[in-house]
């Protein structure tokens, strides 16, 4: 075979150099908001970036893994839950006990895919769903952690790692500090899970998940691991759904098995976000976070027209833009912010 | 020395036997036709050899060894590519991707040592020009022509091609012929499932007839087209 041409791949856009840099610079002022911002609009911070993070690891399994779980809450309370646990059976720093939210919530998610791997499409919904229902009735019978009505953390455990340093450092009060300490964690997990996923995306691991997606017998007629994919997104995304479940009840430093099991709050809306947003990409569920937080705060004062009013939005956007808005202001633009397509160029003769 | 050998192979569900007592041997570099009737158990006996169905009874060896067993993943691993009769292509992937997907998990390599291999592919499938086109938004003989190129993407040393002709113009047709040729002469061997008849004939080296999932004949194209059997079923000659 006479090849007349050599050839490169290349995955970066104009776009998505700028977009680096951009990211760059956003980070740096994230990271330093404390320094300058009220502590509502840190509280506010802190749902926007742990919310994002469990709707990039819910669109890592249903967007990517093709895995429409409704029953990632059972990861959020289980997360929290370990964390309240360790902290008051065996005193361990909360901080540190968000590795056990994390472990935790995977060790669970093994039988869980065990079982729900049998089921296909809807049924799989159901059957995580089920599951997750499953684990909240469990853990309403821990009476150690305050069992159906739930209990408050510890004066000793609000005494977490760092707060003693934030509270001198930025002369604040107790309270305030652990806002502090928690909206710096949210980011740290945020970015870790945004560039994690980013990264699995552009390893050929990414492309295969991509291939499930599209055509799992095609996939696995081309030597594709289709089962081993699941697993592995499965089992990441509860990992990480787990971390940020502890976290979020760290800073909330009350838990009921209801709050922390609730379907709306930890699924519900996390779907809403990245239908909204753009399922399938990175950009999507950024997007999506930032329009439903913006709708909470216009429909804060409409009870449960709220509701309706994301519903109704949710089903438009399905219906007359099922990509999303990323996907529409991608199509028309063909901006890529987290560029994954490999292109193919010849190289230039020199 | 044959790639691959059926033994006494049979395939039932439930009442419906599709595969019924197949036996035969593909010697390694050989092209082999085959041909049957709609519902002859054609397609069937391709899902048999890429492992999608694991018979009811008897052998398959590929390469020497025992496959009976064994999952098309860990197939198309040792050297077993296939293109779907409906082409299946991964539609929000790239042509290029597609190939990369099953080049880096087909034969178990990274990204960087199968990129030169694909353009390879890419320009003797004649894809090149739609390499950065999402897949799903190719026409028939480019689908066609992609599920060519992403088996032969995974390293084979056996393509199986189920009906690739079907659907095409004849000057379609023709050029995906040589294409086919290219492979086959690049020391690949090759099964091929086809209704096109002439387009067959002009590769294969020998044709295997199937009828309710039993061979019927196997041997030189002239001689099993002038056969009673194939006469009967594709003429309908009543003898």
């Amino acid at each position: 075979m006479i090849q007349t041409h050599t050839y490169t791949v290349q995955t970066r856009t104009p776009a998505s150099q700028l977009a680096a840099i951009g990211a760059a610079i956003l980070l740096i002022v994230a990271v330093a908001v404390p320094l300058f911002a009220s502590r509502s609009l840190i509280q506010d911070l802190f749902f926007i970036l742990t919310m994002l993070t469990l709707a990039q690891f819910w669109n890592l399994l249903a967007g990517y893994g093709g895995l429409v779980s409704v029953g990632q809450q059972a990861f959020v309370g289980l997360g929290a839950y370990a964390l309240f646990g360790a902290a008051i059976l065996w005193g361990m720093d909360p901080v540190a006990a968000l590795m056990l939210s994390g472990i935790a919530a995977a060790v669970v998610a093994v039988p869980t895919a065990f079982f729900a791997f049998r089921l296909q499409g809807a049924y799989f919904a159901i059957g995580t769903w089920v599951v997750a229902e499953v684990v909240r009735l469990s853990v309403a019978q821990w009476k150690a952690v305050g069992g159906g009505t739930g209990t408050s953390l510890p004066p000793d455990a609000r005494d977490f790692w760092g707060v003693a340093t934030v509270e001198s450092l930025f002369d604040v009060r107790a309270s305030a500090a652990r806002d502090i300490v928690t909206y710096w964690l949210a980011l740290a997990l945020a970015v870790v899970t945004v560039g994690g996923i980013y990264w699995l995306l552009r390893t050929k691991r990414g492309l295969a998940l991509a291939a499930v997606r599209d055509n799992i017998e095609a996939a696995k007629s081309v030597g594709v691991d289709a089962g081993r994919m699941k697993w592995l997104v499965f089992i990441v995304s509860a990992f990480g759904t787990g971390v940020a479940g502890g976290l979020i009840y760290l800073q909330k430093a009350r838990i009921s098995p209801d709050a922390a099991f609730s379907v709306t709050d930890w699924t519900a809306y996390v779907i809403f976000i990245v239908v909204i947003g753009g399922i399938g990409t990175i950009e999507g569920p950024i997007i999506g976070v930032l329009v439903f937080f913006a709708l909470q705060s216009l429909l804060a004062d409409f009870g449960s027209w709220y509701l309706m009013v994301l519903g109704g939005l949710g089903i438009l956007v399905m219906l007359f833009a099922p990509r999303g808005l990323w996907g529409l202001i991608s199509n028309k633009t063909g901006l890529q912010l987290f560029p994954i397509r490999r292109r193919l160029y010849p190289t230039p003769k020199k | 020395m044959s790639i691959l050998s059926l033994q006494n192979v049979s395939k039932s569900f439930g009442a419906l036997t599709v595969s019924d007592d197949v036996s035969f041997d593909v010697p390694k570099g050989e092209a082999l036709g085959i041909i049957g009737p709609n519902g002859a158990g054609k397609s069937t006996l391709f899902n048999l050899i890429n492992g999608k169905f694991a018979p009811d009874r008897g052998r398959i060896t590929f390469d020497g060894v025992d496959v009976t067993k064994v999952p098309p993943m860990q197939r198309c691993l040792a050297g077993v590519g296939r293109s779907f009769q409906i082409p299946q292509p991964f539609g929000n992937l790239t042509v290029f991707e597609n190939l990369l997907v099953s080049a880096t998990h087909g034969q178990g390599r990274s990204e960087r040592e199968v990129t030169a291999e694909c353009a390879a592919i890419l320009e003797q499938t004649e894809l090149m020009a739609v390499a950065n086109t999402t897949a799903g938004t190719l026409s028939l003989l480019q689908r066609k022509r992609l599920e060519l190129a992403r088996a032969m993407a995974t390293g084979p040393k056996l393509l199986l091609l189920d009906e690739i002709a079907g659907g095409l113009t004849e000057g379609e047709c023709r050029s995906l012929i040589e294409t086919i040729k290219s492979i086959h002469a690049g020391g690949i061997t090759i099964i091929w499932i086809e209704h096109v008849l002439h387009a067959l004939n002009s590769v294969v080296e020998r044709l295997l007839v199937l009828d309710f999932g039993k061979v019927i004949g196997l041997g030189a194209p002239a001689e099993i087209m002038e056969s009673r059997e194939v006469r009967e079923i594709y003429l309908g000659i009543d003898i």
